[in-house]
């Protein structure tokens, strides 16, 4: 009867340690917990502290990665009907052409987005030309036009449905999309 | 007794349609402006009364002859809704002669007879001032169930405006317009809406063959996509020469239909094309616009020059061109950092104008450019109005408007700046108007 009810407890604690979920992609990770001790007896633990430690790096390693792809798909923004790349916005290319320079084998497609206001088919080649500074730009930052592709959405893709200069604002852009050797991305040092 | 009182019954009944239905005669507003009639010879300017007599059965046929009159902005249309006009105009008399003083009681100068005989339908133009018929003419019309009736009863229109003013109307003419990413056809009196490109895909841009039988449009993909040329009847479409990488926008056909004028966007910028769909071959670029957009290319009726759009100054402005891309010069004056951006030229069919969309104060607003004087007049000032296609006639011009809320068709007629709207069922923008459609060239 009492060795049942230990059986017991020990097994909730384990599916609730089992249930507890993996923590959210944007949340920084959670110092690894140690394993209960369930038996008193010594062990030779080393195997274990081993594979936490691979874990735990290899988990690092994804935070970098998500980081640095973060950096590379951030997206820029532009005045009503330019194309010219904004000062403010200088620095977010200049992390995608450190990070395009330490990952040689990345290619980008920038696609260049326009508001609603405007004529609809000169919103295309509006989006085209936004999309062509932003790649003019990395090139003259060193890296190879071939692995930079341009399309245009023009306003067939806003982002924010509303119909005010907030809204305007934030669908006058450039996307970034990784379209080959996106896994395993290095940081720039 | 009873005759006369049927007759004042009518009449009143009559008088807010007549004077409701007298177009303004203002730019794009709704003042009503009295123009004096004259008589019967049609002059521009002068929109004499017309009333579809009528008559027993045929309604819907009458309801549509005239709606197409009324539509060609160059007769003020009487409708009767008295039954009791009918015997009275008649003289009580079946397929006896027609009361003409009684319908120039109404300020009716034609009145149009459609009778039924034998399968097919006779068209009558009253002279009612003259008291005679004018023309007549017989039209042998499809069952109506049959998908080519509708046009031919606007052909059957068509002609009779043709006999009234000498200039035929533009009811045989269609539309295409894009809708949730689908380009549709529609006839010109917004009825008949028809897919021509499959739903999930976004299809931009289309534009007329000048025969009818022939549609391009840009099939926008991956944020890329070619021109395409598909036949109305039905098939697949072939891409255009040249545009089978990258974006390729604002397709337009040469007049003679052998040519497809395009631009072409790719990280050099967006540039002006020429191919020859006749014989698949050789995409000639026209424009060299280094970090300057041109595109949205529209051809002089006489195939020799080439309208479009440029941002060689800065702001989208239209500029003109030989077809073999010589010769560039600006076509619509701008004051440089004053007028608005311009965009979406059109040719009018008969080579004096092309019309635009300029923005002023924030908003669109159409905008017609004479080719030889480059005076340019605004047409409209209510609303958003952009994307202008001219009809078969040179005067009337389809054009997207959010003065209803939402963005869908309109049509101004310059002369006398009445606007319509063309109902569809939900939003609607890029519009092309076809010339008048003849019946060897259009499938129904």
């Amino acid at each position: 009867m009492r060795a049942t009810s230990l059986l017991l407890v020990l097994a909730t604690a384990g599916l609730a340690a089992a249930c507890g979920g993996k923590p959210a992609p944007e949340q920084p990770a959670p110092e690894p917990t140690p394993a209960p001790a369930p038996a008193p007896a010594p062990v030779d633990d080393s195997a274990e502290r081993d594979r936490l430690e691979r874990e735990r790096m290899a988990r690092e390693a994804s935070e970098r990665g998500r980081a640095v792809a973060a950096d590379l798909a951030a997206m820029i923004n532009f005045e009503y009907d330019q194309a010219a790349v904004r000062q403010t916005d200088q620095a977010t290319l200049d992390k995608k052409a450190a990070i395009l320079a330490a990952n040689p084998n990345v290619r980008v497609q920038i696609s260049g987005h326009a508001d609603e206001r405007g004529s609809d088919e000169y919103n295309l080649a509006l989006g085209n030309r936004r999309a062509g500074a932003a790649k003019r730009y990395l090139e003259n930052k060193g890296i190879d036009g071939a692995r930079l592709e341009v399309v245009s959405y023009g306003e067939e893709r806003p982002l924010n449905a509303g119909h005010d200069e907030a809204a305007y604002a934030q669908n006058r852009r450039d996307e970034f999309q990784v379209t080959a050797g996106g896994d395993n991305l290095v940081a720039p040092q | 007794m009873t005759r006369s009182l049927a007759r004042l019954t009518c009449i009143a009944l009559l008088a807010p349609f007549a004077a409701g239905i007298r177009p303004a005669a203002a730019q794009d507003t709704n003042q009503v402006n009295e123009g004096v009639r004259v008589g019967v010879e049609y002059q521009p300017g002068v929109q004499p009364g017309l009333i579809v007599l009528p008559g027993t059965g045929l309604d819907s046929l009458r309801a549509i002859v005239g709606r197409d009159l009324d539509y060609t902005d160059r007769f003020r249309v009487i409708i009767l809704r008295d039954v009791a006009s009918a015997s009275e105009g008649r003289g009580g008399s079946e397929g006896g002669s027609v009361n003409y003083g009684i319908y120039r009681t109404f300020g009716a100068e034609f009145g149009v007879e459609l009778t039924e005989t034998a399968g097919a339908v006779t068209v009558r133009l009253h002279d009612l001032n003259a008291g005679q018929v004018r023309n007549q003419q017989s039209f042998t019309l499809p069952p109506a169930t049959d998908p080519g009736y509708r046009l031919e009863v606007h052909r059957m229109a068509d002609e009779v405006a043709r006999w009234a003013t000498g200039t035929p109307g533009i009811a045989a003419s269609r539309l295409m317009l894009v809708s949730g990413g689908r380009v549709y056809r529609v006839d010109s009196d917004g009825e008949a809406l028809t897919p021509l490109t499959p739903a999930g895909q976004t299809a931009l841009s289309p534009a007329w063959s000048p025969e009818g039988g022939r549609f391009a449009f840009t099939q926008l993909g991956q944020g890329r996509g070619p021109v395409v040329v598909q036949s109305l009847g039905g098939g697949a479409g072939v891409p255009v020469p040249g545009t089978t990488t990258a974006l390729n926008i604002t397709p337009t056909f040469s007049p003679d239909g052998r040519l497809v004028a395009y631009a072409h966007s790719d990280e050099n910028g967006t540039d002006i094309y020429l191919a020859n769909v006749a014989d698949r071959c050789c995409a000639q670029r026209l424009t060299v616009g280094r970090f300057a957009d041109n595109l949205s290319p529209t051809f002089s009726p006489d195939g020799r020059r080439i309208a479009f759009v440029s941002t060689r100054a800065g702001p989208p402005q239209v500029y003109v061109m030989a077809t073999d891309g010589t010769d560039q010069e600006l076509l619509a004056p701008f004051d440089y950092g004053a007028t608005g951006s311009s965009n979406a030229p059109e040719w009018s069919p008969d080579g004096a104008n092309v019309v635009f969309h300029r923005e002023v104060a924030g908003s669109p607003q159409l905008f017609v450019v004479d080719v030889s004087g480059r005076r340019v007049r605004q047409l409209t000032s209510a609303g958003r109005n952009e994307d202008p296609t001219w009809g078969p006639d040179g005067r009337h011009i389809t054009f997207v408007s959010d003065r209803s809320g939402i963005r869908q068709l309109w049509v101004i007629d310059v002369e006398t700046g009445r606007v319509r709207q063309l109902k569809t069922p939900g939003a609607a923008r890029l519009p092309a108007w076809s010339r008048r459609l003849s019946r060897t060239a259009v499938a129904p």
